[in-house]
């Protein structure tokens, strides 16, 4: 095994790991040492190709199919350099207040995380996109909503030179999106932070990890890792887990903190999701176009949110209901397809948490309770409205059976779409926005950090990711994980004379 | 179907059925990107009804080449060689019971219906009450979709344009 040492390690390079990359940079200046380790891979501009297959398996893990253990919801999330950063879409909102105060996290003040949010939307060229811009995908659903009575709210995007290649999914093409691959890790490498891709953590010992750098098979994509090939222990002052809502409470939990950190792997929550398709007499422009422009936010009054979105053949296909003809012509006429993605506002309830089976890879346990699945029919009747707003002739929705709804049945969405046709396994439902498992709270009896990310009990440990999160965010979560990132590297530099012994 | 990979219990079972030899494992095929060999394919040992599901859960499947049929399966190869040896058997036999089911109903396997009383029993078996029974078709559905739609000339069928160019290649 290869002994290394340096001052602080981060584990996990998007938007947690990432930014505190970034934040911590400047204190290389004093001869601290900060290393970055992504167990995914670099992938250089011309590697990002769009083809669904090739970039979904080099960037998400498990291809964007991690299944939970009942295998009733694929969960996506990135494995990269920049982590999910790269595969967003970029949507960038604040935390909802109601949301942060519900939370009750001492020592954690809604402003400040306005505040922080605010320096990184600035950072990352936060906008909203020209009008021109705009594709029918997403002008159609803002013209349903106003037709079907929902107020319909353009996104904010990190995007600087959008093309509209609609492939955001699969990672920008055009370099236009600014995650932190683009902006905050960058930043870190030139005032001195290392960053070492394809080295997967696998356990954290007191003030160390061990970590396990894979060489890069023949023919796949990206750079190949900084270091050689092989199991380093690098020893460190500070560690701080940003591995994200599945990879840092699983990491923690096969380094065998569970006994001393019961809340460990709790509170996981991810806005479960349908992808939704309404069916146009002619062909719309869809897969041009930025494809997530606009949003719905019922989430205080009703539980869930709309954003649009547009998706590709293979994870449409996936998201439809059934098979056979009825699935195939909706497929055929993909050129003429409207998509809504509805995610439910879920909450953290004692059986959903994130576990490790005997080899210490990830398991997630997840239930849908019955609250969540009332708001994804809730949602799901509120897509029908506004794509028949829209015009559409047929709704695809998973909770009508069958799954088709006809114009001549627009009127009957709320009868024919109903939670007894929610069936787990039968239904397709993903998730992106990953939550909790590390949450913040007062003490170890209630949760895994305070509210700066330190461990309870090991001051050397910090969590900086979306597992911080005590419960849902009800909301696109990257500017909240990044303004919480930064507070963690706060502290970090706080602390930086006693706990790095920095000058 | 394959005798010599059936276990001891299910050999006797179907004792009465003909053996037939396994089939070849899928022959290499120029790849359009190289990836790393599948070590442990699945799919030899029950393609045939693997393709029968394909074709139900597809219908247009019926249209693929050989080629066509082949890169269907290294996609779907690749993806289960990610997943656990216990994800991959439990695929596996998943299939076979697929195959074997309609037995009880219709007094033939999944291959030899035609393809409404496939349609049937697919929907059946993914409406079951038990969730083992739905997921399993789920997940099934779910590996044939990847083989056929993940294949760039169906996508470019269905009319998906995207273009890493954007708006500019579409103006």
């Amino acid at each position: 095994m290869i002994e290394k040492s340096y001052d602080v390690v981060i584990v996990g390079s998007g938007a947690g790991g990432g930014t505190v990359a970034s934040a911590l940079a400047p204190l290389c200046r004093d001869g601290v040492t900060v290393l970055v380790l992504e167990q995914g891979a670099r992938l250089d501009d011309h590697e990002f190709s769009g083809r669904e297959q090739d970039m979904a398996d080099v960037l998400y893990e498990d291809g964007g199919g991690f299944l939970t253990a009942d295998g009733t919801m694929t969960l996506a999330f990135g494995r990269a350099y920049g982590g999910s950063t790269v595969v967003y879409t970029g949507t960038s909102l604040v935390a909802p207040e109601r949301v942060i105060r519900a939370w009750d996290v001492p020592g954690l003040d809604y402003s400040d995380i306005v505040r922080r949010s605010r320096v990184y939307a600035e950072q990352n060229n936060v906008h909203l996109l020209a009008a021109d811009l705009l594709n029918d995908n997403n002008r159609l659903f803002v013209q349903g909503c106003a037709e079907a009575g929902y107020h319909a709210e353009q996104f904010p995007l990190n995007v600087r030179g959008c093309k509209g290649s609609s492939l955001c999914n699969l990672g920008c093409p055009n370099a236009a999106k600014q995650g932190t691959h683009r902006v905050q890790l960058p930043s870190a490498k030139r005032q001195g932070v290392e960053v070492v891709t394809r080295a997967a953590v696998r356990r954290v010992e007191d003030r160390a990890v061990i970590v396990e750098v894979t060489p890069k098979a023949d023919g796949q994509k990206g750079r190949p890792s900084e270091w050689a090939p092989g199991t380093y222990r690098i020893k460190a002052k500070a560690i701080v887990v940003a591995g994200g809502a599945v990879g840092s409470p699983a990491l923690l939990l096969r380094s065998g903190l569970g006994l001393r950190l019961p809340k460990l792997g709790a509170g996981f929550t991810c806005h479960p999701a349908h992808i939704l398709v309404g069916e146009h007499p002619d062909p719309i422009t869809n897969d041009v176009g930025h494809p997530k422009s606009f949003f719905v936010d019922r989430a205080a009054q009703e539980g869930f949110v709309l954003e649009t979105c547009m998706y590709f053949p293979f994870t449409t296909a996936k998201n439809l209901t059934g098979f056979g003809p009825a699935h195939s012509a909706l497929m055929r006429a993909f050129p003429q397809l409207q998509m809504i993605l509805v995610l439910a506002c879920d909450k953290a309830v004692p059986h959903n948490r994130v576990t490790v089976d005997r080899e210490g890879r990830p398991v997630v346990r997840y239930r849908f309770t019955r609250a969540t699945i009332e708001a994804m029919v809730r949602a799901t009747r509120a897509s029908a409205k506004i794509f028949f707003a829209a015009g559409a002739v047929r709704v695809h929705a998973p909770s009508a059976d069958p799954p088709v709804i006809e114009r001549k049945d627009r009127h009957r969405v709320d009868e024919l779409i109903d939670t007894r046709h929610f069936r787990p396994g039968k239904v397709s439902v993903s998730a992106a926005h990953l939550m909790g498992g590390c949450g913040m709270g007062r003490s170890a009896e209630d949760s895994v950090t305070d509210s700066w990310g330190r461990v309870h009990g090991l001051p050397w440990l910090r969590v900086a990711d979306a597992s911080l999160f005590p419960d849902s965010l009800e909301i696109n979560p990257y500017l909240t994980i990044m303004g919480l990132a930064d507070r963690v590297a706060e502290g970090l530099r706080t602390e930086a004379k006693t706990l790095l012994g920095a000058r | 179907m394959c005798q010599e990979r059936l276990g001891r219990r299910a050999r006797e079972r179907h004792a009465h059925l003909a053996p037939r030899p396994c089939s070849p494992q899928l022959t290499a095929v120029p790849l359009t990107r190289a990836i790393e060999p599948v070590p442990h394919p699945v799919l030899p040992p029950v393609q045939r009804p693997f393709r029968a599901i394909a074709l139900t859960v597809v219908p247009e499947a019926a249209r693929l080449s050989d080629r066509g049929w082949e890169e269907l399966e290294r996609l779907v190869e690749h993806r289960l060689a990610t997943q656990p040896a216990k994800t991959r058997r439990q695929v596996r036999f998943f299939i076979r019971v697929l195959q074997w089911l309609p037995l009880l109903r219709f007094g033939r396997t999944f291959t030899g219906l035609d393809a409404t009383r496939r349609r049937r029993v697919l929907q059946a078996v993914g409406d079951a009450p038990v969730l083992l029974l739905r997921r399993g078709v789920w997940g099934l559905r779910v590996l044939v979709q990847l083989g056929y739609y993940a294949q760039p000339h169906v996508a470019a069928e269905i009319g998906y344009l995207a273009d890493p160019r954007g708006w500019e290649a579409r103006r």
